[in-house]
């Protein structure tokens, strides 16, 4: 039996106060309650205070570079297609340096499952504009405000097929275990996008901010309308909808890899083929 | 015998099916053959060739004279007018160049109207072109025959029959019209040395070490002059159990890689000097994860995106130092296609062992260049899994991915196989994995992955081969692609000077100066020349910055195009200095 407790890794070193705090107990009693050992999955993340997450939970952990954990972790299914993947990124880190990385990953619908920890703003740079920081929102090296449009993942989401789509809240974490359970169940890759406050940098998307305007989606929505969608993503502003936007049931690329028929790549023989067969095309 | 056969024409006309398939005959008919091409960066138009040596003797370079030109474009026949040699011998269709040549050295053969005539379309006219080659060559159509069969097959046997038509009119053809070409009644020795042989360029031997060093992974963006790679293990994916990944950039490629290898499997990317560019970050990651992996980096010239398809010793330089941070890295620059297979294989052995990058620093030039074969000796490719699978690892009593060990090298737990955890970071960690800041740590890690892999990494580093006079005058030295072209020229300088080579295929760490003796030879000749197909001497700087050995002259080719025999030969005489 595996409970939260067998999660705790090492000492997080956010601030105080950091939404942070309640995606990892959040996310250490959904494991437990699926029943997921430790070594079952391997967590990679890239670089920013989110990216720090697998140190704090035990887990195998990849933690590799800035946006560029949707590839480390494509490379990992592939080469084991039975270990489950977790992946977890910022909104820098995710929509921004590695937002070619999710477009294809999306395409690809590799079975891993991502966790963006979207906090609208950079956190570990101290305090610049993110690609989800809304517009007009000053920031030291943006004292006029942030021009550019802000990015919306679930309308990106919804418009490349992602096979879940997601949108929870670090203020309610009831809910957002639920979200982190169904993502890991669902076959095919998930992007739940959890809304954060940062306590230190961004005065405007704060815990007061976002409990006004967030609400679960009711039963009345139905995340396999893609139109239906694509309009509850739309939705921001007065208010937010937490819960899946969207979700479509569609073959997993590991499962369409010939190769990958058999068994996993970790799982052949690690010894030297013969290739004795293949040079003598070549006479 | 020692003839060049250049064919010329058009991206898209099919030169390179000419004279692929003429390679082949040759070597069949127990000739021995050095192929290179020439093309532009387009998929139709242009102007590029294909060149072909075959000889009684093995060869290992192209030279400069044409012997028979095919020309498919009229561009060809102007453009190698003074290339060709005195017994020269031209072979074209007037009707195809809307222009005819008068003289003995131009033969004038309707390739497209012999093609629909004999095979019924005119898009078997290459195979009458090839026929005609071996027509003027006063050589028999069998070896081609059998190959039309092999080729065809599939298709059905009219296929098959409509282009053997259409190679013997071409055949018949040329050998009447040729009875004055000087290599027609040249005896051809070839039933005694009609040996098995096998022709294959170097990209094919690149991806057959991969497979034979246990590759279970390879993702790459395509790139010239590394796509060969992708697409010859894409096409034995199955047959090997291997998956090949087009990743979204080069970026990507180098992280699947890292992601696959660290879930326990022997992974390969590859690309040019610009995917390289983008990969170098990643690079940096496989450091300090020490995450093996293998990466093929094919030179071609730049700048950016400079001469996409032509050839460059250009970024040996940018290898050495690629990466920011430092950790330790292997770089090999194979001289022919059956090093090229060695190294691959080693190369996954080596990255495993030592848990670091390890390059394949090839260029175009190679990647495209085939060579001949009796065949290949397997038996020095050698396997040992380094990694703890299965009980092996679910045994131990406890596991750190990054234990200070007495040597470095940490084994490399595969993930799941056992309940111990494997946690590594892109931080500077501690042993278990984690993130870490403080400054005890940091020195033993860089001792751990750096410092106390170095001195093993060079043990394994191979000396550079030695060829020619054993107390030589000259000695030249090159690197990588440009052997066979320098052991041709030192054999020709030999009858008139006292000279010998280095090549040096093992670029990185350099073989040590005092056990592997080299720096000795080069000290005790009087005068040393190193070439490169670079302009600034990049290997020459290298030796300099490690041995403090400053050569006594050079010579460099950056054109995009690389050496050829008779001008290195001519450039190095200039060179000597004559006592």
């Amino acid at each position: 039996m595996v409970t939260a407790k067998d999660y705790e890794g090492q000492v997080p070193t956010w601030c105080p106060g950091c939404g942070n705090f309640s995606i990892l107990t959040t996310f250490r009693e959904a494991m437990a309650e699926l029943e997921i050992e430790p070594h079952q999955f391997t967590m990679v993340s890239g670089i920013g205070q989110a990216s720090k997450f697998p140190h704090y939970i035990r887990c195998n952990t990849f933690n590799g570079l800035h946006g560029r954990t949707l590839p480390v972790a494509t490379g990992l299914r592939l080469a084991n297609h039975e270990m489950l993947v977790i992946a977890v990124a910022g909104d820098g880190d995710c929509y921004g340096e590695g937002g070619n990385h999710l477009a294809h990953t999306m395409r690809r619908n590799v079975n891993v499952k991502l966790f963006v920890h979207d906090n609208q703003i950079y956190g570990l740079t101290k305090g610049q504009a993110s690609p989800t920081t809304g517009e007009g929102t000053k920031t030291k090296n943006m004292p006029a405000g942030v021009i550019s449009e802000q990015l919306n993942p679930m309308a990106l989401a919804v418009a490349l097929d992602c096979s879940f789509a997601a949108r929870g809240f670090a203020g309610d974490g009831e809910h957002l275990k639920g979200l982190i359970k169904e993502a890991v169940k669902h076959k095919g890759f998930t992007l739940v996008d959890i809304l954060q406050p940062c306590v230190t940098f961004n005065k405007v998307n704060t815990y007061e901010w976002y409990s006004k305007r967030v609400y679960r989606l009711g039963p009345e929505h139905d995340p396999a309308d893609r139109s239906a969608a694509f309009t509850k993503a739309l939705e921001w502003g007065e208010r937010i909808p937490l819960g899946v936007i969207y979700r479509r049931q569609r073959p997993i690329y590991e499962e369409q890899v010939p190769v990958l028929a058999k068994a996993p790549l970790v799982r052949l023989p690690a010894k030297a083929p013969d290739i004795g067969p293949a040079i003598r095309e070549f006479f | 015998m020692d003839y060049t056969i250049r064919i010329g024409g058009a991206a898209g006309q099919g030169i390179q099916t000419i004279g692929e398939t003429l390679g082949r005959v040759f070597v069949r008919t127990g000739y021995f053959v050095f192929t290179h091409q020439d093309y532009e960066s387009r998929v139709r138009g242009g102007h590029n060739f294909y060149q072909i040596r075959v000889s009684t003797q093995p060869v290992y370079a192209s030279r400069d004279g044409i012997d028979i030109l095919v020309a498919l474009d009229s561009e060809t026949i102007p453009r190698y007018e003074k290339e060709r040699t005195r017994r020269a011998q031209v072979v074209y269709d007037s009707s195809a160049l809307k222009k005819t040549y008068e003289g003995p050295a131009f033969i004038d053969i309707p390739f497209a109207k012999l093609a629909k005539e004999h095979g019924g379309s005119p898009i078997m006219a290459n195979t009458v072109a090839t026929g005609a080659v071996l027509g003027m060559l006063g050589m028999e159509l069998d070896a081609l025959l059998a190959i039309i069969a092999e080729t065809f097959g599939k298709k059905g046997e009219a296929v098959v029959s409509a282009n053997r038509k259409a190679a013997q009119a071409g055949h018949e053809l040329a050998v009447e019209q040729c009875v004055t070409c000087s290599f027609a009644g040249e005896k051809k020795d070839t039933k005694a040395s009609r040996k098995k042989r096998l022709l294959i360029a170097g990209i094919e031997t690149i991806a057959l070490g991969a497979i034979a060093g246990g590759c279970r992974f390879y993702a790459a963006y395509p790139m010239t002059p590394s796509t060969g790679i992708m697409n010859y293990i894409a096409s034995k994916a199955e047959q090997f159990g291997i998956v090949v990944e087009q990743a979204e950039d080069e970026i990507a490629a180098i992280n699947m890689a890292l992601g696959a290898s660290f879930a326990g499997v022997r992974a390969m990317t590859g690309t040019s000097g610009g995917g390289f560019a983008l990969m170098v970050e990643g690079l940096s990651l496989a450091g300090i994860t020490e995450t093996p992996v293998v990466i093929a980096m094919g030179q071609r010239p730049g700048p950016a995106t400079g001469l996409p398809t032509r050839t460059e010793q250009g970024e040996l330089q940018f290898l050495v130092s690629a990466g920011h941070g430092e950790f330790p890295r292997i770089i090999f620059a194979p001289g022919t296609p059956v090093q090229a297979l060695l190294q691959t294989a080693r190369a996954f052995d080596l990255a495993e062992k030592y848990q670091i990058p390890v390059f394949i620093l090839f260029d175009q030039y190679l990647a495209d260049s085939q060579w001949t074969y009796e065949d290949f000796d397997l038996s020095k490719v050698k396997y040992t899994d380094y990694r703890l699978r299965g009980e092996a690892f679910s045994g131990l009593a406890e596991y750190q991915r990054h234990a200070y060990t007495a040597n470095g090298v940490t084994p490399l737990g595969v993930p799941g196989d056992a309940k111990h955890l494997v946690v590594t970071d892109s931080d500077e960690h501690d042993e278990a994995g984690h993130i870490v800041e403080d400054g005890e740590t940091r020195n033993r890690m860089v001792e751990k992955r750096l410092l106390k892999k170095l001195p093993r990494i060079q043990k394994e580093i191979a000396p550079p081969l030695f060829y020619g006079d054993l107390h030589p005058e000259v000695v030249i030295t090159c690197w990588g692609s440009t052997y066979g072209v320098l052991r041709e020229a030192v054999d020709e300088l030999s009858a008139t000077h006292s000279a010998a080579m280095l090549h040096f295929s093992e670029v990185f760490p350099l073989p040590a100066a005092e056990a592997s003796g080299y720096l000795s030879v080069l000290k005790k000749a009087g005068q040393t020349i190193c070439i490169e197909n670079n302009a600034t001497g990049q290997f020459e700087r290298l030796l300099r910055a490690e041995t403090g050995f400053v050569f006594s002259g050079h010579v460099r080719r950056y054109d995009g195009r690389p050496f050829t025999v008779d001008s290195l030969v001519k450039e190095l005489k200039g060179k000597i200095k004559r006592r």
